[in-house]
């Protein structure tokens, strides 16, 4: 399992952070990006299925590698 | 050009055996009884399942997406286009008919061209930068009920409070003058709501010639503001040409205003008619937070997200065809029964985060995260500065928008 953030396609909604405040954060563009200093194992963390789902554009997924 | 499109649907319809006749499709939009719940007349299409057939104010038969699931995985398929400037795009009243006519930024872009727009704008509205408006915002709502109670009760909320904190705010984040309000604002209101073709079109004009004007004097004396910035910035596809600055101005500067006061005068309405979740944020009960974002799934202001099907569509054994108008609802989709357990109830400890009051897919709304720090500095100070806050008259005088724009309130007087 891992998280997988698509800067590409990230719409700048902000929908990752506000949801899984301690995973995600916004770089100084706007854009999704896993905190630097955030959990050891994120994909655990309780809100990040939440902030999956909560992304407007699937570009915050949980993957199977 | 014609729509002829309905029989797909009725046939459908025939197949599951339950209606010998099919039921006339019900108007749509249509306006809502009591200013915080969908129209009644929406619920024959509740008990239809997620997607049903309505029709428009001419009699065009379009589609109307009800469920939460469906409404999520269709706003984020790009086979349905809000290119407005499409002859067959689904308008909500006749006074949208020369809308066609004009490219809108934005909202009625596709993507590729949305997405490069979008990009653009990101950057101005991260979370960090909207963090930083808060002292603004918080000056500016301060501002605002001083001067409320350096005049004393009664107070008109929409003109005295819910109508210029946003659009201070987003002045100062455009850098358009606010001393320019009342011109803007009224041209807003016509826009949106008209009332004649003339209304819509004569505001659309005003505003571009007054924001022409003021990006061209912006070219020549840069200042500090968002408009500003998308001017005199290095952008890597080139420079953002006058006629999309214009549009960019346009698009934020009402979406910027009209949405949050809505909300910020209807949300005070519903406050004030639920007693007991009042006393739940007075007391710090809940946090306003948590109240803010279950106000936005349960008064759903942005009705009716239009889309034209640019390709055929299947939806579980009904077939959207190419050419035809889809509606989303978003008042009857942020109370699916599905995902929101007692809908119709206002509850500040449900999970309200998944509500679609700001859209979903490549459009959901770029301001998000203004409008809630808006609504959170503005409920939340009012309710502190005047705990004794009532309606100046009983609840059925008071007087909201037609079903065929934003939902709101028209005034709302109140006492303290």
């Amino acid at each position: 399992m891992g998280i997988r953030v698509d800067r590409e396609r990230c719409v700048g909604a902000g929908m990752c952070a506000l949801t899984a405040p301690d995973v995600f954060t916004q770089d100084d563009d706007g854009f999704s990006e896993m905190l630097p200093d955030g959990p050891a194992v994120p994909e655990t963390h309780p809100l990040v299925r939440e902030a999956a789902r909560a992304c407007p554009v699937g570009a915050v997924a949980l993957t199977d590698d | 050009m014609t729509e002829s499109t309905t029989e797909p649907a009725r046939q459908d319809r025939a197949f599951t055996g339950t209606a010998t006749e099919p039921t006339p499709a019900p108007p749509f939009p249509q306006d809502r009884e009591c200013p915080y719940h969908p129209p009644t007349g929406y619920e024959p299409l509740r008990a239809q399942g997620p997607l049903s057939r309505v029709t428009l104010f001419d009699g065009r038969p379009v589609w109307a997406v009800t469920g939460h699931a469906l409404a999520r995985r269709l706003l984020a398929d790009p086979r349905l286009s809000t290119d407005r400037t499409h002859p067959g795009f689904p308008i909500p009243a006749e006074r949208f008919t020369q809308t066609r006519q004009r490219r809108v930024a934005l909202l009625g872009v596709d993507d590729p061209e949305h997405n490069a727009q979008r990009r653009k704008l990101i950057p101005s509205f991260s979370v960090k930068r909207i963090a930083a408006l808060r002292p603004q915002i918080q000056e500016a709502v301060d501002g605002l009920l001083d001067a409320m109670e350096r005049q004393g009760p009664p107070s008109e909320l929409v003109a005295d409070f819910a109508l210029p904190v946003p659009s201070m705010v987003i002045c100062a984040l455009l850098g358009v003058p606010y001393a320019d309000h009342a011109f803007f604002e009224g041209c807003s209101r016509r826009l949106l709501r008209g009332p004649a073709a003339s209304d819509v079109d004569g505001a659309r004009i005003e505003l571009e010639d007054y924001l022409g004007v003021l990006i061209d004097r912006k070219r020549a004396e840069p200042g500090d503001g968002l408009l500003d910035e998308l001017i005199h910035r290095d952008h890597p596809d080139g420079p953002v040409g006058r006629e999309d600055l214009v549009s960019f101005a346009l698009i934020l500067l009402v979406a910027g205003h009209e949405t949050t006061a809505n909300m910020i005068s209807l949300g005070t309405f519903t406050l004030l008619r639920h007693p007991g979740q009042l006393a739940a944020l007075r007391s710090g009960e809940t946090t306003t937070a948590a109240v803010v974002e279950e106000l936005l799934r349960f008064l759903s202001i942005a009705e009716g997200l239009q889309r034209l099907a640019a390709e055929d569509i299947e939806v579980d054994g009904t077939t959207i065809r190419k050419g035809e108008g889809v509606f989303f609802s978003t008042s009857l989709i942020n109370r699916d029964a599905d995902v929101f357990e007692h809908p119709e109830t206002l509850d500040w400890d449900r999970s309200a985060r998944h509500h679609l009051a700001f859209g979903f897919g490549v459009h959901q709304c770029l301001g998000q995260n203004l409008a809630r720090t808006e609504l959170d500095i503005a409920l939340r100070t009012l309710f502190e500065r005047l705990p004794a806050l009532r309606l100046a008259v009983p609840a059925n005088e008071i007087r909201h928008k037609p079903g065929d724009t934003i939902q709101g309130l028209l005034e709302l007087p109140v006492a303290w």
